[in-house]
């Protein structure tokens, strides 16, 4: 396992280079001079020059590439055009945000969506069956904006129950250690931050869980029903196991796997895809940081942002495949 | 005499589908005395699964369901008090299923769960039924691997079954099925996917442990070799009915019913080895599929009018010899009216 783990991770050097050059090369596919097109037609051309510096857009490409790599390895994400500081300082405050609300986007989509196709596999054409199923199907191709509108509007203004804008309380912040605000909450034992983040989390975790629940759901149900017609299950049957362990200990572990797929890809989604949910819910996060690096035609950022997402999604698919092989012991490697 | 471990009366098994009712087990009565082998034979389709699932309790529901009749249950320590596994409790269903009546099944390659090690489906078997620590269950599925035949037991208990063939994959079912010393061990085809000399092993395993720890068992088999083999009493069905029953050596030696006696020509013979297989033309008619007569008419090469027309009874030709034929009328009384 640990030898199939180390493998699995130098198999990614590739991947992850091939990813860097791609990145890389955002900049170069613009047409005309970068430095113009960043700057914009006003420019005078002694800030073009200087721009073109500061890119090394003057160098060779391989050059250009090889310093761009030399600082990755370093953990350089290069600098912003715009503000003129680090990106790799920048960039967590950002990130933190999505990976919190990812994970609880996540966290809701699973429980509730394993649960209700576990369920409704086991009780298949029961109403509850039905019930579930007619939401799923309502669910995935629930638009997203428009919920998380109706959501603002229902949970928000009318009834004033949650929050709808940003992670906090904008009057009182809290102080910052890793920028997970649920995590720093209780670092600081500010058990009342704590909730009233959580109670930020909730409208968008929902919004941007529906999708991943629904197909999770779906995709629970049909992979329990092929176990539970099984003759294993069966046999489990047949020793007078009780219906707990049945269902959950034999029959999801034999149906995980296709859902533990559907994780993965929605996960990865997620993260790079909630440009929507966190404009609509003004989320501090990774979508909104690159969203508007476009805007400002910040194209560091660009790279560095697209970069990270890919990278975090190359990750995750490989936790996803160091799992089947845990959970399932035919898999070979 | 001492009454029977399990007794089935009138038993029916119906399933509810698209296409109607369908009575796939019709009125089946018959009994297993404790120590007993008996067999259950009969085509493809004629419900010997669908009766040995209903006394599991694991008729798949829906569109399976015991619609009538009983199936009393009597444990070792007071025989005369009966339990109906139709009317008992799911719970008293689960305390009963695995370690008073146990099942193997005919499909060894998906019979067992391939993310667990063979230890621990043992284990689960034991831990469901006794209270006993994981290492002593442990030492329990190694005690129960070798006795089942399986060499290397120590380290076969840590292995997974897709690490395993066929042949020892049925002996792991058979361990499981012993591992609390059922008192009625049900075995639907155990043989049927094996190769031929791994069936002869497995048949012998089962006969060794029923002489030894004196297990009855209800052995489900389309295969009148295999009755011939290790069987004490048999049951012959024809869709969804018993047609004949009665001692190995009758059924063997003097089958009644026209459907027994196509099985039984139907077995291969040492003698006339290349001579072409005799086969009972035609197929099993669909349970529920013929409203009148004898089920088995459009095969039988003795049919007359009246077969067509009046559903014929089980008669008891004595010793408990049962055959549902007109032919026999004359000689044998009506079974139960
Ligand atoms: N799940 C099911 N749904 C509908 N009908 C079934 C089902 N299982 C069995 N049957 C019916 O019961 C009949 C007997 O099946 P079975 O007991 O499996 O036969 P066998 O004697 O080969 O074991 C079949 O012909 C079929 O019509
Ligand atoms: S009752 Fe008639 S059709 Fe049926 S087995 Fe006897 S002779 Fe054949
Ligand atoms: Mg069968």
């Amino acid at each position: 396992m640990l030898a199939y783990t180390i493998r699995r991770l130098l198999m990614l050097i590739p991947v992850l280079i091939g990813m860097s050059l791609i990145t890389f090369s955002i900049i170069h596919l613009i047409p005309g001079n970068p430095a113009r097109v960043i700057l914009g037609d006003q420019a005078t051309a002694t800030a073009v020059a200087n721009l073109e510096e500061q890119l090394g857009l003057n160098e060779p490409f391989l050059i250009q590439y090889g310093q761009y790599m030399l600082g990755l390895l370093q953990g350089d994400l290069g600098t912003s055009i715009r503000t003129n500081t680090a990106i790799s300082g920048d960039i967590w405050p950002y990130l933190a945000a999505t990976f919190e609300l990812t994970i609880f986007a996540m966290v809701f989509a699973v429980i509730v969506g394993v649960n209700a196709g576990i369920i409704s596999a086991w009780k298949q054409n029961s109403w509850f069956d039905y019930t579930a199923m007619v939401i799923a199907l309502i669910g995935v191709s629930m638009p997203i904006f428009w919920l998380g509108l109706m959501q603002q509007w229902v949970f928000a203004q009318e009834l004033g129950w949650l929050p709808a804008f940003g992670r906090e309380n904008p009057r009182n912040p809290i102080e910052s250690i890793t920028h997970f605000n649920l995590l720093d909450a209780l670092i600081h034992g500010q058990l009342d931050q704590w909730w009233t983040s959580f109670k930020h989390l909730v409208l968008p975790g929902i919004a941007l869980g529906t999708i991943p629940m629904a197909i999770i759901a779906r995709m629970t149900r049909s992979s329990m029903l092929e176990v539970l017609r099984s003759d294993y299950i069966r046999t489990i049957e047949a020793k007078g196991s009780s219906t707990l362990s049945v269902i959950y200990r034999h029959g999801f572990k034999n149906a995980v796997i296709p859902v533990l797929t559907v994780v993965g890809l929605q996960t990865g989604t997620l993260l790079g895809g909630a440009i929507l949910t966190e404009t609509i819910f003004s989320w501090p996060g990774i979508g909104r940081y690159i969203y508007e690096a476009i805007g400002n035609r910040d194209y560091p950022v660009i790279q560095s942002g697209i970069l990270v997402i890919a990278t975090m999604f190359v990750f995750i698919n490989l936790i996803v495949d160091l799992l089947y092989s845990y959970i399932d012991p035919r898999i070979k490697y | 005499m001492t009454k029977p471990v399990l007794e089935i009366n009138n038993l029916q098994t119906h399933f509810f589908t698209d296409r109607g009712e369908i009575p796939a087990v019709d009125d089946v009565s018959f009994s297993i005395n404790a120590g007993e082998v008996l067999g259950i034979v009969g085509e493809s389709g004629c419900g010997k699964s669908v009766t040995s699932l209903s006394v599991m309790g694991l008729v798949p529901n829906p569109p399976g369901k015991i619609v009538g009749g009983e199936i009393l249950f009597r444990r070792q320590e007071g025989r005369d008090k009966a339990e109906d596994l139709v009317k008992v409790s799911r719970k008293r269903l689960r305390a009963i299923r695995g370690d008073q009546i146990a099942m193997i099944f005919q499909e060894p390659m998906t019979s067992l769960d391939p993310l667990f090690t063979i230890g621990h489906q043992i284990i689960e078997a034991v831990r469901n039924h006794r209270k006993v620590t994981k290492k002593q269950a442990r030492a329990k599925a190694v005690e129960m691997l070798k006795l089942v035949g399986i060499p290397r037991a120590e380290e076969i208990v840590d292995e997974y079954p897709h690490q395993l063939s066929g042949g020892m994959r049925q002996r792991v079912m058979i361990a499981i099925a012993m591992s609390c010393d059922p008192e009625v061990l049900i075995a639907d085809e155990p043989t049927t996917a094996l190769d031929v000399t791994i069936q002869a092993q497995i048949l012998e395993l089962m006969k060794d442990l029923n002489r030894k720890k004196g297990t009855a068992i209800m052995m489900i088999t389309h295969d009148l070799g295999v009755v011939a083999e290790i069987c004490d009493r048999v049951v012959v069905m024809y869709a969804g009915k018993i047609v004949e029953e009665g001692d190995v050596r009758t059924i063997l030696k003097s089958p009644k019913h026209p459907y027994t006696q196509g099985l039984i020509r139907s077995l291969p013979k040492m003698s006339n080895r290349d001579s072409r297989l005799y086969s009972i033309p035609g197929n099993v008619p669909k349970p529920g599929s013929i409203k009148q007569g004898c089920r088995f008419a459009a095969r039988c090469p003795e049919v007359f009018d009246r077969c067509t027309q009046e559903n014929p009874e089980l008669l008891n030709l004595g010793e408990g010899h049962g055959c549902r034929c007109f032919l026999y009328e004359k000689e044998g009384k009506i079974v139960n009216v």
